[in-house]
């Protein structure tokens, strides 16, 4: 079953490969590679590969003429504003696996360049009430379907996408901090001084999908890692979770995944009781959690400076 | 009442050379000022990390003091507008000295907002890209609009002032004398100009009362339209506007008390100015009390999980002492002392003027921090020094800066032009003359 599933992913991603070594031949040069000259300078190995066409068909291309594409071509800005036709990303955060590890964290901050105590994955020692029990709550922004950020954002700098994600364009943000009053999560951050990077990551012009590299005086947080997305895999977060805590997927496809196991989200929602944060404000959140009870971990807050406060 | 002669009232009342005390002011302005603009380039460079604001106390001083300054600058509206269209004409040697109150204060309010922006910038950004959504838009617009409102209601009734200014060349210098001209050397008090004068002064306080309830409600809704305890507040919009009502009165009688003392002016601000604008202080800190009424004790009644940190924090915990100083000085205290008649004699009023403007300021400042304080998940996973909120020196210093700006233009606007208005003055003094003939 599990082999199966590793094949089939392969299977995608050499596809998408084979679609973008397309897309980038024919629209960045002139010479066609697929024209005889262009043939001339590869040549064929006999060896074939099965790929997956643009229209879903399934092709037969000559392995020479495969070429790897290190990264994915840089998207515009507006289509960064615009997202990821057909998709709805969610999140499922099962707290009856959390124990505070916080690789999520760590992941998420080496991604992002995340400096000076700063984190956009916080990870909340919870308990509700004085006899109800103690948990814990990692949260990302919760990318609400009715952001409250993105309303009294003067400038558009945050903006909701069709696929459901809340971005933020550090380039046009003017430093009002109005959506961190706004936020009900306090899933923001802002960048108070100058931040400390290496020089080829603060050259780089800055994106809205990978959130690099965040600039002095404008705000930042959790983005899905839609860049993540483009490229078929899973958030830092997630990859990065040893215990499975995090599920990321599409609503529409019904399917979350935490890498090793996938769920079909309805499902997954309904069986185990999921909900979400604070759905008494209507923000309606992309980020379902499911309830901590029978706990891989017991409950060990092992940091002093924090006591457990309710929700 | 003994009648003062025309030529009289226009020799108390030309603008005066400052005296030496009014130079030491001026100076001590000037180096306030200075070390404010001096904070704000240290910020320019460093970034607002030379705040002390942090992720969770994301606002302020500065954002207490812009909703100070748009509260105080209400009162231009109060005296001007509100007190000119119900036909009450002993507030005419006041409404000029409310008005330029009015335009230095909202000078400042859009200096200080830039001043709390992480990319000041980008404030372009506001006219390219802004959305009509967002209450800090709607703030731009009103905010704008009141102080050209404001500063036209400040120019029209000067126009018959600069013509009589235009006379004294010898005694305001030649320099004074070209501004005056350059203003206002067009009217030339013909029946049509005084006609279309008086219509435009009429049409500018009508328009200037829903403008002025405009700007300080929008920026009550910068905190109202989100969710945190202490903001999300259906109060908040006549809460801020009786509490701004009442801060720029208690900045008035200050005003007059000090203007009446540097330039002898008690013919012109009498004693019952005094007792009538305590009446008024009076009655609008009695309003304010009760919007604060409702503000606290209503949420305190239920004690909803949100709030009980909030509220406790405010009645008992980190902020308490803040919150009952700034009660206590901002209203009850005033309250006590103008109640009676021996209260509103010039020096009790100005003192207790100032009770109202210094327990304003520090209100202001707790109606932004501790709500942010309070956040709806606790503070975590932020170094220590997010948990806490005291303003930096920088804070400080760009703050007073800013308050010492305002004063600025108002002691400038009272060297250059008349602080009491001179032809109003001579006409009310005429038709009193009439009346008693």
């Amino acid at each position: 079953m599990k082999t199966n599933d590793s094949s089939r992913r392969e299977f995608i991603a050499a596809g998408l490969l084979a679609g973008l070594t397309v897309a980038g031949c024919t629209s960045s040069s002139e010479s066609n590679p697929f024209d005889s000259l262009a043939d001339n300078q590869v040549k064929p190995s006999g060896e074939m590969v099965k790929l997956l066409g643009v229209n879903g068909e399934v092709i037969e291309v000559d392995k020479a003429f495969l070429k790897p594409v290190p990264d994915l071509p840089p998207i515009s800005n507006e289509m960064a504003r615009r997202g990821i036709a057909g998709k709805k990303f969610v999140m499922v955060i099962d707290l009856s696996r959390c124990k505070s590890v916080k690789a999520c964290q760590t992941a998420c901050n080496h991604a992002h360049q995340i400096h000076g105590g700063q984190n956009w994955i916080k990870v909340y020692p919870l308990q509700e009430a004085e006899h109800t029990a103690p948990y814990w709550q990692p949260t990302t922004c919760m990318h609400c379907d009715e952001p409250p950020c993105v309303k009294v954002c003067p400038v558009d700098a945050t903006f909701k996408r069709q696929d459901g994600i809340v971005l933020i364009d550090s380039d046009r943000c003017i430093g009002c901090r109005f959506c961190m009053a706004a936020c009900p999560y306090s899933t923001r951050v802002f960048n108070w001084e100058e931040i400390d990077l290496p020089k080829e990551v603060a050259e780089k012009p800055y994106s809205c999908e990978t959130s690099v590299p965040q600039k002095k005086g404008t705000v930042g947080k959790c983005d899905f890692c839609p860049d993540m997305a483009r490229k078929g895999e899973l958030p830092h977060c997630v990859s990065a979770c040893p215990n499975g805590v995090f599920m990321f997927g599409d609503m529409l496809e019904d399917t979350v995944t935490n890498g090793a196991e996938t769920f079909r989200f309805s499902d997954l929602v309904k069986d185990k009781a999921g909900y979400r944060l604070m759905e008494d404000l209507g923000t309606k959140p992309s980020v379902y959690y499911l309830p901590p009870v029978n706990r891989n971990f017991p409950f060990e807050n092992k940091e002093p400076q924090t006591e457990t406060k309710k929700s | 009442m003994e009648s003062i002669a025309k030529q009289k009232i226009i020799e108390d009342l030309l603008p005066q050379k400052f005296g030496k005390a009014g130079k030491i002011w001026v100076g001590a302005l000037l180096v306030v000022c200075a070390i404010g603009f001096f904070a704000y380039c240290r910020q320019l460079s460093k970034g607002l990390v030379v705040t002390s604001m942090r992720d969770y106390a994301s606002w302020g001083i500065y954002i207490s003091n812009f909703v100070f300054f748009v509260a105080i600058s209400l009162v231009g509206s109060l005296i001007t507008a509100v007190l000119r269209l119900s036909d009450v004409h002993w507030s005419t040697p006041l409404t000029r000295i409310a008005e330029i109150i009015a335009v230095s204060a909202i000078t400042f309010a859009s200096i200080i907002i830039i001043v709390d922006m992480g990319r000041p910038d980008r404030f372009y950004n506001l006219f390219i890209h802004g959305r009509l959504q967002s209450p800090i838009v709607w703030d731009v617009i009103v905010i704008t609009t009141y102080f050209f409102v404001s500063l036209l209601l400040l120019y029209f009734p000067m126009l018959p002032d600069l013509a009589i200014l235009m006379k004294f060349k010898e005694k305001t210098g030649a320099g004074l004398n070209k501004m005056y001209s350059f203003l206002g050397s067009f009217w030339k008090n013909t029946p049509e100009q005084i006609h279309i004068s008086e219509k435009a002064i009429n049409l500018l306080s009508i328009t200037i009362i829903p403008v002025a309830f405009a700007i300080h409600t929008v920026t009550s809704w910068l905190f109202a339209t989100t969710y945190r305890p202490g903001w999300d507040s259906t109060n908040f919009g006549a809460y801020f506007i009786s509490g701004a009502f009442l801060v720029g009165a208690g900045g008035v009688v200050v005003a007059m008390f000090v203007f009446r003392k540097a330039y002898h002016l008690e013919k012109y601000i009498t004693d019952s100015h005094f007792d009538k604008m305590g009446k008024v202080l009076v009655l609008l800190a009695l309003l304010y009390l009760y919007f604060n009424v409702n503000e606290f004790l209503v949420p305190a009644f239920k004690m909803k999980k949100p709030e009980e940190e909030h509220l406790l924090g405010l009645f008992t915990g980190e902020f308490a002492p803040v919150f009952w100083f700034a009660i206590t000085t901002a209203m009850i205290i005033p309250i006590l002392i103008l109640l009676f008649k021996k209260g509103r004699k010039p020096l009790p009023a100005f003192v207790a003027g100032c009770l109202v403007v210094i327990g304003s300021w520090f209100k202001r400042y707790l109606i932004v921090t501790p709500t942010l304080l309070h956040p709806f998940l606790p503070m975590q996973d932020v170094p220590a020094s997010y948990r806490h909120y005291f303003p930096s020196w920088e804070e400080w210093a760009i703050a007073i800066g800013s308050l010492a700006g305002a004063l600025l233009i108002i002691t400038i606007f009272a060297r250059i032009f008349p602080i009491i208005p001179i032809q109003e003055t001579i006409t009310e003094t005429e038709q009193h003359e009439h009346e008693k003939a």
